[in-house]
């Protein structure tokens, strides 16, 4: 990886076994309903690896490793208040790893990451392929700190460390056949949890698949993430390599890239395929588009506080990036292409 | 409980047997109350995951349904195994349950839409998951409210007929906890499947009791 130093990483460790703390006492939490609200029902537990009453079982006994990173910092954005670290690594829906938010965290840590190959390839002049070292050592590094709206309706601000896709893009000499680009996740079941158990993975046909328009995808705001906090990414937010669309609903930032396609026709995409009603391929926060089943015209910020947190906020049109990405939308009907 | 009585002295022992119903009920209060101030507590402090607004949302729902089935399955149980003890603690379970899923819709008014009134409204009237979730809390309310024993020595038979709406409560609730997720089907179909179970244990009550109505 990036810098080997057992001493640093002895750091980190002491920082990553508080989270597993953190989540070990809301696993007892969930156990506790489960006796008392739940006797008769005891043995159906959400979480994978719950034996009863054992509270230590699913604290992760391997701890998936991250390495400081080398970037310039963001000091355009200052307004919005950071959500912890604690929150933005535990709180997760990547369905390869468990359907609940809280599962990726306990089922990920395991997940290996070397070797990665990430490949660019499809409508372009030279396509090329990046290893886990060359995902952050091809391109400098920035932090920029984003507001990330989830479909579900809520939001968090997360400071990412990562690349302009657009120069990862433009390094391939993309061809006048390359209108979109398609993303996929890595496809390994034996590590990935999800992809082997319908009951885990939520029914989702894998890999996981998105896309963009290619205007879209040489934006300045869309980010090539490597990082958080300063650190390279965890597994569970989509370690080695992600994609960060911060005006578009979160599901469009998909993780653990292994393919990046210059494709002449609209790419498929995992949760429109699955309910085309509900989830659009565009994307664009739009809180004058509802859910069908929830509204989006505000959401709930995740910074910290508990229950009492006043968190409700309206909801931004583009996520409050309409400035940088209105006008690739002017021709464009966004009720229709929601 | 029987190898405990057997190592006790007679008196309390007797007092024990004397007071079986009683103490049931205090553990059932215990079991019920327990879990349910500590996750607010947690929730409260920040400690109940990232998002304790979701967390204590699916935490009191998932115990209303838990709740209700465990009611359900009083009667059946106590009639095969020949235990008329569980009946006489059906009525607490079951105002548990209603108990549960009150917190339940108060969590969203005042937790997830923050007393956002005309979205609380429109919320419950164009989501058609929150509005059968909606209709099987009233349902539960009307239960609950006459489980008072004076209304229902007043009520005679129209009680009965009134109670027997728990079918419909449960399969509202059933559809409720399918209609909420996002793909994850598994375990709101196994809820289904316990829901239709208990449901054909009666099925003769129910085609009796539909019987009588269209003979009338």
């Amino acid at each position: 990886m990036l810098i080997k130093s057992p001493q640093k990483s002895s750091l980190q460790e002491s920082q990553v076994t508080d989270q597993s703390v953190y989540l070990q006492r809301r696993e007892i939490i969930k156990k506790m309903g489960f006796i008392g609200a739940g006797s008769l029902l005891s043995s159906i537990s959400f979480s994978t690896n719950a034996k009863g009453l054992d509270f230590f079982s699913s604290t992760p006994e391997k701890v998936f490793q991250r390495h400081p990173l080398k970037f310039t910092s963001d000091v355009s954005n200052r307004s919005d208040k950071l959500t912890p670290e604690a929150k933005v690594t535990s709180h997760n829906n990547f369905y390869e790893f468990g359907t609940s938010k809280s599962d990726p965290v306990k089922n990920a840590q395991g997940f290996k990451v070397d070797p990665w190959k990430l490949t660019i390839s499809g409508e372009c002049d030279k396509p090329y392929t990046l290893d886990l070292d060359d995902l952050t050592k091809t391109f400098d590094l920035e932090e920029r700190i984003y507001r990330m709206r989830c479909v579900e309706a809520w939001s968090m601000v997360i400071p990412w460390v990562g690349f302009e896709l657009a120069k990862l893009l433009k390094k391939a000499q993309p061809n006048s056949r390359a209108n979109y680009v398609a993303f996929e996740t890595l496809h390994d079941p034996e590590q990935m949890p999800g992809q082997s158990s319908r009951r885990i993975g939520g029914g989702i046909n894998y890999p996981y698949v998105e896309g963009l328009r290619i205007d879209e995808a040489m934006n300045p705001l869309t980010l090539m993430s490597v990082g958080l906090y300063g650190k390279t990414l965890p597994a569970q937010n989509g370690a080695p390599i992600r994609l960060v669309v911060p005006w578009k609903y979160g599901f469009k930032s998909i993780k653990s890239i292994v393919s990046i396609k210059f494709v002449e026709h609209q790419p498929a995409s995992t949760w429109n395929i699955l309910a085309p009603n509900e989830y659009g391929f565009y994307a664009n926060v739009n809180p004058k588009v509802d859910h069908p089943r929830w509204s989006q015209a505000s959401e709930r910020r995740i910074t910290s506080g508990g229950l009492f947190a006043r968190n409700r906020i309206d909801t931004l049109p583009f996520n409050g990036y309409g400035e940088q990405v209105a006008d690739m939308y002017k021709n464009l009907n966004l009720s229709k292409n929601f | 409980m029987k190898k405990d009585i057997v190592f006790m002295s007679a008196p309390i022992n007797n007092v024990l047997v004397k007071h079986k119903v009683k103490l049931f009920k205090l553990f059932i209060h215990l079991a019920a109350l327990f879990p349910l101030v500590n996750a607010y507590y947690l929730a409260f402090t920040d400690q109940l995951g990232a998002d304790p607004v979701e967390a204590i949302i699916h935490f009191t729902g998932i115990g209303a349904f838990n709740l209700l089935l465990l009611s359900l399955a009083i009667s059946p149980i106590s009639k095969r195994f020949k235990l008329p003890i569980l009946v006489k603690v059906r009525r607490l379970i079951g105002l548990y349950s209603f108990t549960y899923a009150i917190c339940h819709l108060a969590n969203f008014l005042v937790f997830e839409v923050q007393f956002d009134w005309v979205l609380f409204i429109n919320e419950i009237i164009k989501r058609p998951y929150i509005t059968v979730g909606m209709l099987g809390l009233i349902i539960l309310l009307s239960l609950a409210i006459t489980s008072i024993s004076m209304l229902k020595r007043r009520m005679g038979k129209r009680w009965q007929k009134l109670h027997n709406w728990v079918y419909l409560a449960v399969i509202l609730v059933a559809i409720h906890f399918y209609w909420s997720v996002k793909s994850e089907i598994i375990e709101p179909s196994i809820y289904f499947f316990i829901t239709l179970v208990l449901l054909s244990v009666r099925f003769k009550k129910l085609t009796q009791f539909k019987k009588k109505k269209t003979s009338q």
